[in-house]
């Protein structure tokens, strides 16, 4: 006993204690905390369609926010009735949804743990059920490959800079908000973002830009993620800022080591 | 052979030329030049190899690049803007980049030479601001470095615009939102700029010519005028042992400091050449071509014109409608007034400083930034200015990156754009006078040897000794900075001709607050340490409790 208290004066004994809580905290949480291990064992079994599963998804990870029935809840999260499987493609495959926290915009980020591509798909049907609205595209819908680069920035430049750039690196926008940068977007989650607008973005519908045209957008974008830099490191690719930082942190910095090593050799008087 | 004559071969040739156009006798005089040695005088020079750099690359660019606006479609190599319609500029500018053996390269470190250029120039500025090296006889080297640097500016401004790219097509649009914006001649000025209405057929092809051959001409001869009244009137150089204001105390030209230039001048192009390999600058084939109807996020100038970037995004949108005319002040004032104030204030600034102090004399041995406090700290004001409207040019990145608000960023910004230099200004004068009081105190008492010598009845005190001869010559090359005769006349007395009126009286009462001796060396301490005993101080706190535990 004496060996505990003798040492319950030390510095870091109140950090250690604070670690011990939180853990214990942890711990407990995730005993008590729901799982979606039931969802996840109705479909390995493949027994419920897609609608009723979808709805128990959405009663367990999203109804906090949208709504028992997607109704929405005022100054949480809007209504899905309408927005279609896409919107749910879009937002649940990028990780943006469900929220981590109440934030100007939704990140981008790593998805949760029970999302797959099954999940996303009963989901999707569950809120397609609700009110219609856009689908996923189909695999041919988005192939790179059949789209034509050259025409895609054309529509890119003219359609998509003002917010994510020249080269997808993102840009800011008003109050918090911002265009994310499209360095990890595919080529479904682009379609989709078009048919869709999600969060500050508009919707580019198949009258303004046809699936063709779309397809050749998502060509340019998916061939700048793999374009390489052929003039050295790629500085973010974002131009002048970080072009005039490396000058100055680089380029003055070592030509001012340079004068300070030459003039510090001093001639000796004779 | 012996090693004293001169071997045939060279002799003959030397001779020759020697009896013809005399150049023995001249060489004789200045090849032994002296040239003082500080590492903050080089950095002039780093605009001047730039320079060179920019001459060789750009020749090599002018071999490949078109100076044209007509329209051609793509079908080079840059698989991504095949088949797409530009400029013949444009598409140049992408055969240089993929398909010129070596153009690449070039471009980039024609780019990043430029960077460098206008770089060396303001830090080769500040130094001679800083140090007062501006003063009379050199006030019209000073104001040709300005225009220079003005000169500068514009020469990268046409530079840059020339690939025809959507980033520079950004900067092109501003340009003719400023011409357009000036009163009465606004429209004529912009219709005679591009040939027309905005953008033309024109302006590539005219800053072509401006930009490879009137400025660069103007700007060889300014640097050729700039670099001989140095030469004539000799460098400055730092307060030290020696040296005085009829004496220049260095090294001579031919060979120690032509060796050091000419290192110096390998190190300029090693970091140029290094740059352009290793870090992408300008990659013109992701921007695409220009085109009027699109603007892409994250658009700025070169890192020399984001002020003006930076002024015009702080800007609130204000205009006056008078009688059907829109007098645009959300464009005219970013774009005229902080140009005018640094620029207008550089050239100024020496004579302003003189008709504050009076001081008429010639000056050959530099101010330590200290030793002149509010010439520092205005210096340090104008920096604070221009970088946070630098900085601010880029507030969409600052907030991308960061994650703060956009409009925040501005909001802060118009308020720190007049705060910041204020507080700087204040800041900067303490500072100054502190050290100034650091140099008293070496003077006065000496610096502290680290040895600690217990007396006999018990106190401790550390032994201070007298600073080394050459650091204890470079503090004592302080001088007290004029004022003007008869500023300090008593409340009552009557001023001399001159400080009368409304005028006089503020040059009066500025000239007492700029000049004067602040914090004089030898402030009460009528002993210098060689005379005091042993030069033994009590160390710190020792006389009041005379405890030993620090």
């Amino acid at each position: 006993m004496n060996r505990i208290t003798a040492r319950r004066r030390h510095p870091l004994a109140r950090y250690a204690v604070l670690l011990l809580a939180l853990g214990l905290l942890g711990f407990s949480y995730t005993l008590v905390a729901p799982t979606g291990e039931r969802a996840d064992a109705a479909i390995a079994s493949g027994r419920a369609d897609d609608v009723a599963e979808g709805k128990k998804l959405f009663q367990q990870s999203c109804a906090s926010c949208h709504g028992l029935s997607a109704e929405g809840i005022e100054g949480r999260g809007p209504t899905l009735v309408g927005v279609g499987a896409a919107a749910v493609d879009f937002q649940v495959s990028s990780g943006r949804m469900p929220l981590a926290t109440l934030t100007a915009q939704a990140p981008r980020k790593k998805p949760a743990p029970w999302v797959n591509e099954d999940t996303i798909r009963q989901l999707g049907a569950y809120v397609q059920s609700l009110g219609g609205g856009p689908t996923v595209p189909a695999a041919e819908q988005v192939d790179p490959a059949k789209g034509n680069k050259a025409k895609g920035g054309e529509l890119f430049r003219a359609n998509c800079i003002q917010c994510h750039n020249f080269v997808g690196a993102g840009g800011a926008l008003t109050q918090g908000k911002y265009a994310p940068e499209l360095t990890e977007a595919t080529p479904t989650q682009i379609y989709e973002a078009m048919i869709t607008g999600p969060q500050a973005m508009p919707v580019f519908n198949d009258s303004i830009i046809t699936p063709e045209q779309k397809r050749d957008m998502i060509a340019y974008v998916i061939g700048l993620q793999h374009e390489p830099n052929p003039g050295g490191a790629g500085l973010g690719r974002i131009g002048p800022v970080t072009e005039g930082l490396v000058l100055w942190v680089v380029g003055i910095s070592l030509l001012v080591l340079a004068a300070i090593w030459i003039t510090a050799k001093k001639r000796q008087a004779q | 052979m012996s090693l004293t004559s001169v071997p045939k071969p060279i002799s003959g040739p030397s001779s020759y030329l020697d009896d013809r156009i005399g150049a023995g006798n001249f060489l004789k005089r200045n090849l032994r030049k002296v040239f003082p040695d500080h590492w903050s005088f080089l950095l002039g020079e780093i605009a001047l190899y730039s320079f060179i750099v920019l001459l060789l690359t750009g020749t090599f660019l002018t071999f490949f690049f078109k100076p044209s606006m007509e329209h051609v479609i793509y079908d080079g190599s840059y698989d991504a803007l095949k088949g797409v319609g530009m400029s013949a500029a444009y598409a140049s500018t992408l055969e240089i980049s993929f398909d010129v053996r070596g153009g690449l390269l070039m471009r980039q470190m024609h780019h990043w030479a430029a960077l460098l250029f206008i770089a060396g120039m303001m830090v080769h500025m500040l130094r001679v601001f800083f140090t007062g090296a501006y003063r009379k006889p050199r006030e019209l080297n000073w104001i040709i470095g300005v225009i220079m640097l003005s000169l500068a500016l514009f020469e990268g401004l046409t530079g840059y615009s020339l690939p025809d790219d959507l980033l520079s097509g950004a900067g092109l649009r501003i340009t003719e939102g400023v011409a357009i914006s000036l009163p009465l001649v606004g429209t004529w000025i912009t219709f005679f700029l591009f040939g027309g209405e905005y953008p033309g057929e024109d302006i590539i092809a005219r800053f072509y010519s401006l930009h490879i051959l009137l400025i660069p001409g103007v700007l060889l001869a300014l640097i050729s005028a700039h670099m001989i009244l140095m030469w004539v009137q000799k460098h400055t150089q730092m307060p030290g042992k020696g040296r005085t204001n009829n004496n220049v105390v260095g090294a001579p030209f031919y060979p120690a400091f032509m060796a050091k230039a000419g290192a110096y001048f390998m190190f300029t192009f090693g970091v140029i050449a290094l740059l352009g390999t290793f870090a992408q600058i300008n990659p013109i084939w992701l921007f695409g071509p220009y085109t009027p109807a699109d603007i892409s996020a994250g658009s700025q100038p070169d890192y020399y014109m984001g002020f003006l970037e930076g002024s015009l995004r702080l800007m609130p949108a204000w205009e006056i409608n008078v009688l059907g005319f829109t007098l645009p002040l959300s464009v005219i004032i970013p774009a005229l007034v902080p140009l005018g104030i640094v620029m207008t204030g550089l050239a100024l600034y020496p004579f302003i400083e003189q008709w504050v102090t009076g001081d008429r004399r010639e000056h050959h041995v530099a101010d330590r930034p200290r030793n002149n406090p509010h010439r520092t700290a205005i210096g340090m004001a104008g920096i604070t200015f221009y970088g946070l409207l630098w900085l601010l040019g880029a507030n969409d990145e600052i907030s991308w990156t960061f994650h703060v608000s956009l409009n925040w960023t501005t909001y802060v910004g118009r308020v720190l754009v007049f705060v910041g230099p204020v507080i700087t200004y204040i800041v900067t004068y303490r500072i100054c006078l502190g050290l100034q009081r650091s140099d008293a105190a070496v003077i006065g008492h000496g610096v502290e040897s680290g040895v600690i010598k217990r007396l006999p009845h018990g106190e401790y005190i550390e032994v201070h000794v007298p600073p080394a001869e050459d650091i204890e010559a470079h503090m004592r090359g302080k001088e007290p900075i004029p004022v003007v005769s008869g500023a300090d006349t008593e409340p009552n007395g009557i001023p001399p001709k001159g400080l009368r009126g409304p005028i006089g009286k503020l040059k009066a009462k500025m000239s007492k607050a700029y000049g004067g001796e602040k914090i004089p060396l030898d402030d009460g301490h009528g002993h210098g340490p060689a005379h005091d005993d042993a030069g033994e101080h009590a160390a710190v706190g020792a006389t009041d409790d005379k405890s030993i535990t620090h």
